[in-house]
């Protein structure tokens, strides 16, 4: 018996910023004979075999909330980085649509692309990509200057924002002379500084050491929690997609396996492929009580405390010291949410595996 | 008898052939021959051995084929044809070439009329402002202290008067040329086989059409050929300097909507630059070489002692004047050394 998923409670949906739709990318001398080709079920592996063009990306469609962080998450060659350019246009994709606030962006002559990426999108990259011949300050400003505006008001936006991430002080120097960690902050006050609603983040902390990365991941949720930008994640590590994603979306080989609540996914995985994912993850520390507590019974059992929903397993499995014949009561701000007794908590801390009953081994 | 009548004969040629007259200057073959003291007709009929048997060129197929042309006629006919489009083409070319002419003149004159105790001083800034190097402003003050002193300062001058016009020029050539291929790969396709053309060509073989094209009294065409010569490597290190600039940079600023002029001016040309400047010092370096040639026709400087040395036999001036394009040379060469890597440190590729 595989888990079956419950209905999601049907939180406010945010407003969808950014749809994409239908969107194949295939690379490659010919590719709208090989685009006839994927759409009969062609794989990427014998397209790129017995046709020569590379499946890019296969029917992708995804819809990137305002104000939410989407992670987009996959093994390397899956298509992410792919995808993330498709929505600033490097890329132009073979077929679908992408569409900003309702208005389709491959209909954008080259002055609409250019003030979509001057005013709209930002990007981070991998490999921080600064100028290396403009200073910290100039490199911060850039997005500034590129749309036209004075020296000053670029000097003055990049400064806050340097100011922002951590970087006071260091804004006469170039590039070169600061640590990887270092120049990541300067690619996202880059990114800030241009004012745009949307940021666009492909692997920015891949290059970084594990330490530097987790205070990038932190300096990142906490700018997130004041700014409410629309943020399109990219990363190969499944940790790094916890933390951060408000929306998962897993690829592979182009196509989207599958995309949901990180929780969710996490507790219901639909596809071997992240089933072998999510097995090595340390699951008390991600998964929250939220994600598998129970409906309150009629008649509520003795509690032996109260949870915030948002706590982890890990937490609620020090608070009950070990004890699985505790049952707390989740609430928050005074309501009732419901009920979570720890023999439940145990189980879910075990991935589910297909062939394999656990509840009725018990 | 010619050793190819036969195959003209079995082909059916034969009245075609006879059709063609003999009345031109002699070939190759019957030059030779008239020296050994063997008459045509005698040699013709002897017949050949196997073992002689002639290259079939134009001269040996034409003993037995007159209505073949002989090497000569060809490069009679490739003079003649030279000829014929020279002057329309010097009316084009001429009044294009005329302001190179002005500039190379003009220069040369503002450095010769320049006193010494003005000039030197004045270069000794420029290196300053160039190589920011002590040890090479006393160098260089050394050097043309030195040249003065042996009586070659103004041949110095007038060669450096030349390499000074000749660089900026092409430089200015060179660079747009050079910005162009890296952005257009048909282009660069085209230019690359005439670039490579350019630099393996003789030195000499360029005089030649030049001295056809324009009068050896006129300064441009000394100023055409070290410019051809020296424009290549500027061109070259151009194109090679912006490919090389870093994909992920350019991807950053196509990402935050740079126009193509923002980032050709902003990114690309300040990456590339190191680069460039490595195209002007080869620059400078192949026009001083050319320099010298170019003192065939006229150039004046340093070049007109070495030819001196070489046409009156006089040894020491020869190698004097040698040993000051040395100098010269090694002086633009740390010069604009210095230069190139003071802007490696402030472009300090690698993000
Ligand atoms: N310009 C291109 N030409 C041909 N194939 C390409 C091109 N760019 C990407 N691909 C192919 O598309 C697929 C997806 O590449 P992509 O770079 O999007 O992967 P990725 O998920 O970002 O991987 P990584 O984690 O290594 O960055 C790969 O198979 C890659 O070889
Ligand atoms: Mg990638």
């Amino acid at each position: 018996m595989t888990p079956t998923a419950p209905t999601m409670p049907a939180t406010d949906p945010a407003r969808v910023k950014v749809a994409i739709r239908n969107l194949y990318k295939i690379f490659g001398p010919d590719p709208q004979t090989a685009l006839t080709l994927v759409r009969e079920g062609m794989g990427k592996n014998e397209l790129l075999d017995h046709h020569n063009h590379t499946l890019g990306l296969n029917d992708i469609n995804v819809d990137i909330r305002e104000g939410e962080i989407t992670v987009i998450m996959g093994l390397s060659g899956s298509g992410k980085s792919t995808l993330i350019r498709h929505l600033n246009r490097l890329i132009e994709p073979t077929a679908g649509e992408v569409l900003l606030d309702g208005e389709n962006v491959l209909t954008y002559g080259p002055a609409d692309l250019r003030r979509l990426r001057q005013e709209k999108m930002s990007m981070v990259f991998q490999k921080f990509a600064l100028l290396p011949h403009r200073t910290v300050l100039q490199n911060a400003g850039m997005s500034r200057r590129i749309r036209g505006e004075d020296q000053d008001t670029a000097d003055r936006e990049g400064g806050k924002w340097l100011d922002r991430v951590g970087l006071a002080g260091v804004e006469a120097q170039y590039p070169h002379q600061l640590s990887g960690g270092m120049q990541q902050r300067v690619g996202i006050a880059r990114a800030l500084a241009s004012d745009s609603d949307i940021m666009l983040m492909d692997e920015a902390f891949s290059a970084l050491d594990p330490l530097i990365r987790s205070d990038m991941q932190g300096l990142l949720l906490e700018l997130q929690k004041d700014l409410h930008k629309t943020i399109v994640f990219i990363t190969h590590d499944l940790d790094e997609a916890l933390r951060l994603a408000d929306h998962l979306v897993i690829l592979k080989d182009g196509f989207v396996v599958q995309q949901g609540e990180p929780q969710h996914i996490l507790l219901y995985p639909s596809d071997p492929y992240i089933e072998a994912f999510v097995g090595e993850i340390n699951r008390a520390r991600v998964l929250r009580v939220r994600s598998i507590m129970q409906r309150c019974p009629d008649v509520p059992p003795a509690f032996s405390g109260v949870v915030s929903p948002d706590a982890t397993l890990e937490e609620l499995i020090e608070m009950s010291g070990g004890n699985t014949e505790c049952c707390y009561n989740v609430q928050q701000d005074g309501a009732d949410l419901g009920i979570l007794d720890m023999q439940h908590l145990v189980r879910a801390l075990v991935p589910a595996r297909p062939g394999e009953d656990k509840l009725a081994a018990q | 008898m010619a050793f190819y009548d036969g195959v003209f004969d079995s082909l059916g040629l034969r009245s075609w052939c006879d059709a063609g007259a003999n009345d031109g200057p002699m070939t190759m073959a019957q030059l030779l021959q008239k020296k050994s003291g063997v008459t045509p007709e005698v040699a013709a009929t002897q017949s050949t051995p196997l073992m002689d048997t002639p290259f079939p060129s134009l001269d040996s197929l034409h003993e037995a084929c007159n209505s073949i042309p002989r090497t000569r006629d060809m490069t009679e006919a490739v003079e003649l044809s030279f000829l014929s489009i020279k002057d329309p083409l010097k009316a084009v070319l001429d009044p294009i070439t005329q302001p190179l002419s002005w500039a190379l003149d003009g220069t040369m004159n503002l450095f010769e009329a320049t006193p010494w105790f003005i000039m030197i001083p004045a270069l000794l800034l420029l290196t300053w402002f160039a190589a920011r190097s002590l040890g090479i402003v006393l160098l260089v003050a050394a050097s043309f202290l030195f040249l003065g002193f042996i009586d070659h300062y103004t041949y110095a001058i007038q060669t450096l008067s030349i390499i000074f016009v000749c660089t900026m020029i092409s430089v200015a050539i060179g660079v747009p040329i050079g910005i162009a291929m890296a952005r257009n790969d048909t282009f660069q396709r085209i230019n690359i086989p005439l670039l490579d053309m350019l630099q393996t060509l003789p030195t000499f073989v360029y005089l030649i059409p030049l001295i056809f094209l324009f009068s050896v009294t006129e300064s441009k065409l000394y100023g055409i050929a070290i410019i051809l010569y020296a424009v290549v490597p500027v061109i070259r290190l151009t194109d090679l300097g912006i490919r090389l600039v870093d994909r992920d940079v350019i991807e950053a600023a196509d990402a935050f909507g740079m126009t193509d002029r923002q980032k050709l001016f902003g990114v690309q040309i300040p990456l590339a630059l190191p680069n460039i400047m490595a195209g002007v010092n080869q620059t400078i370096m192949m026009s001083l070489a050319m320099v010298v040639i170019a003192s065939l026709v006229s150039a004046p400087g340093l070049g007109v002692l070495v030819l001196r040395g070489i046409r009156n036999l006089e040894l020491g001036v020869g190698l004097v004047s040698g040993f000051g394009i040395v100098l010269l040379a090694v002086l633009l060469d740390r010069c604009t050394k210095a230069a190139l890597n003071r802007i490696n440190v402030s472009t300090k590729a690698g993000s």
